[in-house]
């Protein structure tokens, strides 16, 4: 079972020493108990506190860090395998697939691509997190070229995709300081292969065909003294990936299974058909893949994914909100409605969505309820007539428009009176459901 | 440490339900849905169960303005729902229709329940594949038409509703006295999932006569809570919640289409809206969904062929 900070910190040395990167051994302790580093990070701690602590100090599943400074992305570190258990913490990563084939022209309009592909949703900018660049031959002077090219205009942490150690080691020469996710080991060449990950201190995907080829690989590189590694079963069909991922995740959080304790990085295939391949996608950012690569740019595809990765990722306790505020919808005159509803994300846009099919102008307070939904804020007090008339104050939606019509959501229909009295506005009731504003809303300005 | 797979073994099953009427001789097609024993296609722990279905969904009204990618498709049989719906099943390999009576609406053109019910066995008759009928979301309306419809495609089972804690006596009483199954919704809750399932055995309706309709959020708005919700209620029916343990139902063209991504992005080469509807269904089939009604042709075609690709793969683990 895992331990508690304060257990974890009773066996550290309490020297405060800070080579592990913490300010403090308690520090340290705390984030070794959430599996936020490793003990191996404490050069300090004494073979007793080592066997002690032992698995149950390793988090199931490591943090591993691609890249560095503002573009850094970590992979792993994950607790649960359903995010109602708690949340999923560290969001799939992805990266856009080049080839070190691809003519230099090319090569510099998809990397303006995918620089392009930066998506503001509910106030969080989605992005691409990495490159991999492939090499498709022999010959290692394109690969490294193509490498020099991407890092001189991309900022994004690299993934480095080949099988030849003396190709790794080029590229490695120019981007090694960096480090980018080196792909990959596997079972020919894992000796040449950690030993560059180690010289460089880079993170290294380990490949094999099969689960059980993956969990003995995966053990004689960690027994080599190199855990920074990123799991890889190159499946073809969705249900393969699926499945394998599934079964790593699983081991590696149900039975501690230390050979997976490690993130997965799932490639999408060759699929010809763009939505297959989003949707094999999908299924990775939903079941188990710490990274995923893609092999286009495509925004019509791009942004879905980046939109379903915001949603599996967002913490279940925590709903996204937006900032309270009058809204405006379409364009509203002086006669338009106004409404109020919360600033929970989705009851938002719900509400922001029909009233903006309804093709009726309107303005849209939302009042700050911590990002609860409707009847959650009514029943916790934080959606009453008072805060709804600070809010109608605070937005001063009154000197936009020529009436004091405040229509409220319809399961708050009780407040009306009390609301009426503070604010002075004519309080109209809603429907219940944002499905029917459209309706509503059409009666409205017909009267 | 040596390798073995370790394999998840529930106690439970979720109840196999059969949808439409393979009468022999009228060439009516039925479906299997349930039955599965693990997680969605985790075949490694055990029977999953049948594969989900992929349905599309057929508006008796259709919408003032159209997003042009459904424009394009629907706008020569959209003012016939019927022609509509054989489309859906003979050209774009529908698996079911989903027949929504927003007509029904009182104030929409509140179509009345001798003509909604005509009109769900036209699309029965003209179709031969199984039929989902959905009221218009107006309870008392909703009521009679659905016992209409009942009566008027009486023995021929089809998937009726849905019905809520608040509402579920008249239709589900209907149904039962005809022969059809019903859904069985809930507002994204397991408990109320759990307390309209009750609700409905209490009254007599068979495990293999129910679907579950958890409410489908689309893609941005709201998937993550439906996701989570089935996968709350899939667990919870494996490890024994026998009220819990039947197929659930997923609204995602109709969910999807709502959101502005859908309506407003490229439409040219990959459709940004058909991408949208296919992923919400992507993730909800990760969730255990196994009836997925579609809207757009290409989206239903491509969550199928994915379906395909989930069951197969050879990879032993
Ligand atoms: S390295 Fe070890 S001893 Fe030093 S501060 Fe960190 S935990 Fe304490």
């Amino acid at each position: 079972m895992a331990l508690t900070g304060l257990q974890i910190f009773k066996l550290l040395p309490k020297t405060n020493c800070r080579e592990c990167g913490f300010a403090t051994c308690l520090a340290f302790a705390m984030a070794l108990a959430v599996g936020k580093t490793s003990l191996d990070d404490c050069p300090q701690a004494s073979d007793e506190a080592r066997e002690t602590l032992g698995a149950a100090a390793e988090p199931p599943i490591r943090l591993v860090t691609v890249g560095q400074g503002e573009y850094a992305v970590e992979l792993g570190g994950e607790l649960v395998l359903f995010r109602h258990e708690k949340t999923f913490y560290h969001p799939t990563a992805v990266a856009i697939e080049v080839r070190d084939d691809l003519p230099e022209a090319e090569l510099t309009e998809r990397l303006h691509a995918v620089q392009a592909l930066s998506f503001e949703r509910v106030g969080i900018t989605m992005r691409i997190n990495s490159i991999a660049i492939r090499q498709t031959g022999s010959d290692s002077a394109s690969f490294v070229k193509t490498v020099e090219l991407v890092q001189a205009n991309s900022p994004l942490p690299l993934t480095l995709v080949t099988q030849d150690p003396g190709a790794m080691r080029a590229a490695l020469a120019i981007v090694g300081s960096k480090r980018p996710l080196l792909w990959g080991a596997a079972e020919a060449n894992w000796r040449e292969m950690t030993a560059l990950a180690k010289e460089y201190g880079c993170p290294l995907v380990v490949t094999a065909g099969d689960l059980a080829g993956l969990s003995s690989l995966s053990e004689q590189v960690t027994g080599n003294g190199y855990k920074d590694i990123v799991l890889h079963v190159p499946a073809k069909a969705a249900g393969d990936v699926l499945r394998a991922a599934t079964a790593i995740r699983r081991m590696a959080i149900k039975k501690r299974f230390r050979p997976f304790g490690f993130p997965v990085l799932a490639s999408v295939g060759d699929n010809r058909d763009a939505y297959l391949a989003a949707l094999t996608a999908a299924t990775c950012i939903a079941k188990y893949a710490s990274m995923i690569v893609l092999d286009t740019v495509d925004p019509a595809v791009v942004l879905p994914l980046l939109t379903l990765r915001q949603d599996i990722y967002t913490d279940p306790q925590k709903p996204i909100q937006v900032q309270a505020a009058c809204y405006t919808i379409g364009n509203p005159g002086p006669d338009a409605p106004v409404l109020v509803t919360t600033n929970f994300s989705l009851t938002y846009f719900s509400v922001g969505n029909e009233i903006e099919s309804s093709r009726v102008g309107a303005y849209l307070v939302t009042v700050d309820t911590d990002g609860t939904s409707v009847l959650t804020a009514w029943a916790s007090g934080k959606f009453g007539p008072e805060q709804i008339a600070e809010a109608l104050e605070k937005t001063a939606v009154g000197e936009k428009v020529k009436h004091r019509k405040v229509v409220i959501p319809g399961y708050v229909a009780v407040l009306s009176g009390r609301l009426a009295e503070l604010s002075g506005w004519d309080v109209l009731v809603g429907p219940r459901e944002a499905a029917a504003l459209p309706g509503f809303l059409r009666s409205y300005t017909a009267n | 440490m040596s390798f073995e797979l370790h394999r998840e073994k529930f106690p439970c099953r979720i109840s196999e339900v059969e949808i439409g009427a393979g009468v022999a001789g009228n060439g009516q097609r039925f479906l299997q849905v349930g039955g599965a024993s693990t997680l969605p296609f985790l075949s490694f722990d055990g029977p999953s169960g049948h594969l989900p279905v992929i349905g599309m969904e057929v508006w008796d009204v259709v919408p003032e303005l159209w997003p042009a990618p459904l424009e394009n498709i629907f706008g020569p049989v959209a003012g016939d729902p019927v022609e509509w719906a054989r489309h859906c099943a003979q050209e774009w390999g529908a698996e079911f229709i989903c027949l929504r009576l927003r007509g029904a609406d009182p104030e929409l053109n509140d179509a009345s329940p001798e003509a909604c019910a005509t009109l769900a066995r036209d699309v029965l008759d003209a179709t031969g594949v199984p039929l989902v009928v959905l009221g218009c979301g107006n309870d008392a309306k909703d009521n009679v038409v659905l016992q209409k419809v009942s009566e008027t495609c009486a023995g021929r089972r089809c998937l009726i509703g849905p019905v809520t804690s608040d509402n579920y006596r008249t239709i589900a009483a209907a149904a039962m006295v005809n022969g059809h199954l019903v859904i069985a919704q809930s507002p994204v809750d397991v408990n109320m999932q759990k307390q309209i399932c009750v609700l409905l055995n209490d009254l007599g309706v068979p495990q293999t006569q129910i679907v579950m309709d958890p409410t489908t959020g689309g893609l941005g708005y709201g998937l993550e809570y439906t996701y989570s919700v089935m996968e709350r209620v899939r667990l919870a029916a494996l490890q024994g919640e026998s009220s819990l343990a039947l197929p659930m139902i997923v609204f995602c063209g109709f969910e999807a289409w709502r959101a502005k991504e859908a309506k407003t992005g490229p439409t040219d080469g990959v459709v940004q809206g058909v991408a949208w509807e296919a992923l919400t269904a992507g993730t909800l089939l990760q969730a255990g969904a196994d009836m997925v009604v579609m809207l757009h042709p290409e989206a239903t075609r491509v969550v199928r062929e994915h379906v395909k690709a989930l069951a197969g793969g050879e990879m032993t683990l």
